[in-house]
């Protein structure tokens, strides 16, 4: 018998294309497509044609054109005579300090706040509440402003700080000083802070546009060395101890170990602080804080940080109490039961929402032109693009540097997410 | 924000394709409306006043250009723009004629597309400072912190203007006047920068005037003008006309009190064209013969203007000038009109 064969093959026929139910679904996705397509080719091609009539066809020339235009807060090297890209660099890196000084600022503030908000202290709980809701419950942009305000109004001027001879001759105080062993001073303008310099300098490398200091890098590397140092010194240390159960004294080694280097190279380098003097209408000298940074910087991390809390209550929580009870019937006191059994388990749940976060974090730093922190927004998206009239390029390009930007945090996140969630075997 | 521009101009760019063909002139005549972009408040040139009317120097060549086109001068609708969106809106279409102390430059005419039909103010950049700062030259503001209007030629000039004189200086980039007014009071900046009418015109809004003043050095060219798109000559023309029309009016002694009188004809022929007794400048414009009667009786001619709004009578203050007629040693000149 050959059965099989004999089933007559049902042949291909077009209607079966919508009434088939094996080929409707894929009719029904190729159709969307198509439209799909076919709409956001329409935009484009509307738009390019409409572009090229009025003459302005899209071109990313501008880019090498001389900017022209002062930045404040620069942190690679820059100059009115620089291009528009080198512009941007500086608003990209302005954007990255405030987004990753942020970023850190928010954890470490949530945290605290998650983990006080189930505290039993009914005082300290109720407090983090309120600040919880708070500030999760105004816009991000109305707590940039009043922390700009602040910082502006209340603060003294520069020019409060001045001492004059009559005002010498009649013993008068000037009506501000500076703080901290005279070497801070807060002003309406931003904050001027002592700036760390070296007689002896190694001088800088430069890799590309980017001039990368080799003291700090000797600096860096001393600490790290130091504390590996340290490290397996500790480990040294337990090793005997379990052998002779006796643990060898490690205050003065760890000591040493910890700090001699680098206060040896720190001296080899002939370093001191340049301390910031009023000198005309501002302080000179020493690193300025602009009150725009501040004002974007604890803004966002006073508002993130309330979601953070959130989050890292969230994750407690989703603990079970048994795992705490368990901990405690061991002998386990709250701190290390916090410490080694329930934020290990909870890392879990907080690592993904928390990815989140930091992107919106860094989204919201956009936020900057609202106190003039000339951010990535406020240097391609505002002069750049006033000045040379290219909205389409430069909104393009805000775009992908954004959308760049968070998919690296969202990837250097997952990478981490992938340390602590649960490995199953 | 930078989505919101992005997906404005894809909106607009859509919208262009509709009306690409229609000109601004038959836009405005069918919507019964006139959009015009102006400031987001500068005392003097536009500003609504306690009623919520805008005012202003600038506000009247919008009124102007309403009246001549739509016959009635109130029918504009008021767009207030910052120094940053002011050239997306009108090159998007959002407003049919910006009228906000736009400085006409190369750039802005030849590579932003636009078309400035005229000046109705001849402008230069200054300083403002405290008096009580003891400055008395922009030379002496080596190392200061200054507020300026960011997407601004100012913005330019005043680095130009510092490098050139091998000073530094801190900016402090403010987005409008109104910001830029509370920061400079705040102490949050030494100098605030910006064109002079416009540093007399904010000044005027302080409680203490008397304790600021106006550095001497005017550190730039800036003639302000009304701009619409290039690429429409019809509303290019009559923008640029009407603006003829009000500063030829002061010429010829025509004014918002006797222009009546003088439609019904006169001895002088230039008068006649230009109020439509004779000859048909209006129908070539594309407008009636009455168009720049109606535009001088709802606003005055340009002296009055500026009187009105920026004169030594007012509490700004500003004496004529550069922009006298050029009669009088200045340099408002209209090309003739025939």
């Amino acid at each position: 018998m050959t059965m099989v064969s004999d089933t007559p093959k049902q042949r291909f026929r077009l209607g079966m294309l919508v009434y088939d139910t094996r080929y409707r679904s894929i009719t029904i996705q190729t159709v969307v497509g198509i439209l799909f397509m076919a709409g956001a080719w329409w935009l484009i091609d509307n738009l390019l044609s409409n572009l090229a009539q009025l003459g302005k066809s899209p071109s990313f020339a501008f880019l090498w054109n001389r900017a022209g235009y002062d930045i404040d807060q620069t942190l690679i090297p820059y100059t009115n005579d620089d291009t528009h890209f080198r512009a941007m660099l500086v608003g990209l890196a302005n954007t990255i300090l405030v987004s990753v000084l942020g970023c850190i600022a928010a954890t470490v503030l949530g945290v605290v706040v998650g983990v006080l908000r189930l505290s039993k202290n009914w005082l300290i709980g109720r407090l983090m509440t309120v600040y919880v809701e708070m500030f999760r419950n105004v816009p991000v942009l109305l707590w940039i402003l009043v922390v700009f305000a602040v910082f502006t109004d209340v603060t003294p001027s520069p020019n409060e700080f001045r001492v004059t001879e009559s005002m010498l001759a009649e013993g008068i105080e000037p009506k501000a000083s500076k703080i901290v062993f005279d070497s801070v001073a807060i002003t309406n303008r931003g904050t001027y802070i002592p700036k760390p310099l070296f007689e002896r300098s190694l001088g800088a490398i430069h890799i590309g546009f980017m001039p990368i200091s080799l003291n700090t890098l000797a600096i860096l590397a001393v600490v790290l060395a130091s504390f590996l140092g340290w490290r397996a010194l500790l480990r040294h240390a337990t090793r005997v101890q379990e052998e002779t159960g006796e643990r060898p004294t490690t205050w003065w080694k760890s000591l040493l170990v910890l700090f001699a280097p680098i206060t040896l190279l720190l001296m080899a380098l002939g370093f001191h602080l340049e301390i910031p003097e009023l000198a005309g209408f501002n302080f000179k000298g020493g690193i300025r804080v602009s009150n725009a940074f501040m004002a974007l910087w604890l803004g966002l991390t006073l508002y993130t940080a309330a979601f953070i809390a959130e989050i890292v209550r969230a994750g407690i929580l989703a603990v079970p109490k048994g795992q705490t009870e368990a901990a405690y019937a061991l002998g386990f006191r709250p701190t290390l039961t916090m410490r080694l059994v329930i934020l290990p388990q909870a890392l879990r749940v907080i690592i993904p929402p928390l990815i989140s976060q930091f992107l919106n974090l860094t989204k919201n730093s956009s936020l900057a032109i609202a106190v003039s922190y000339m951010d990535l927004r406020g240097t391609l998206g505002g002069i750049t693009l006033n000045q040379t009239g290219r909205e389409l390029e430069c909104m393009l390009l805000l775009m992908l540097i954004y959308l760049a930007l968070s998919l690296l945090i969202s990837s250097v996140m997952n990478v981490y997410n992938s340390f602590v969630k649960l490995k199953e075997r | 924000m930078k989505k919101s521009v992005f997906l404005g101009t894809l909106a607009a760019t859509a919208l262009l394709a509709g009306f690409a063909s229609a000109g601004t002139l038959e836009d405005v005549k069918a919507r019964g409306e006139l959009i015009c972009g102006v400031n987001t408040g500068l005392v003097g040139f536009a500003a609504p006043d306690a009623n919520g009317n805008w005012q202003g120097f600038d506000v009247d060549v919008c009124r102007a250009v309403a009246a001549a086109v739509l016959g009635d001068a109130s029918k504009v609708k008021y767009v207030p723009t910052t120094g940053e969106t002011r050239f997306t809106a009108l090159a998007s279409g959002e407003i049919d004629l910006l009228s906000r102390n736009t400085t006409w430059t190369f750039s802005r005419d030849v590579e932003l597309k636009f078309t400035f039909v005229g000046v109705n103010y001849y402008d230069g950049q200054g300083f403002m400072v405290k008096k009580d700062l003891g400055v008395t030259s922009a030379k002496e503001l080596d190392g200061a912190t200054i507020c300026i209007q960011t997407g601004t030629t100012t913005e330019l000039n005043l680095a130009d203007f510092f490098k050139s004189n091998n000073m530094s200086y801190q900016p402090v980039a403010i987005q409008t006047n109104a910001e830029g007014e509370q920061q400079y009071l705040a102490g949050a900046c030494d100098a605030y920068t910006t064109d002079a009418s416009g540093l007399a015109a904010t000044r005027a809004a302080f409680a203490d005037p008397e304790n600021h003043v106006i550095l001497p050095e005017i550190i730039s060219k800036e003639p302000l003008g009304p701009v619409v798109r290039q690429g429409d000559d019809q509303w290019a023309d009559i923008v640029r006309w009407t603006l003829n029309a009000l500063i030829a009016a002061e010429e010829y002694g025509v004014t918002s009190a006797n222009v009546d009188e003088l439609a019904k004809g006169t001895q002088n022929p230039e008068i006649n064209r230009l109020l439509g007794a004779e000859g048909n400048l209006g129908e070539m414009l594309g407008l009636d013969k009455d168009w720049a009667h109606r535009a001088i009786k709802a606003v005055g001619n340009y002296g009055e203007i500026f009187a009105a709004h920026i004169g030594e009578s007012t509490p700004i203050g500003l004496a004529r000038g550069l922009n006298a007629q050029w009669t009088q040693g200045g340099l408002m000149y209209s090309p003739p009109f025939r």
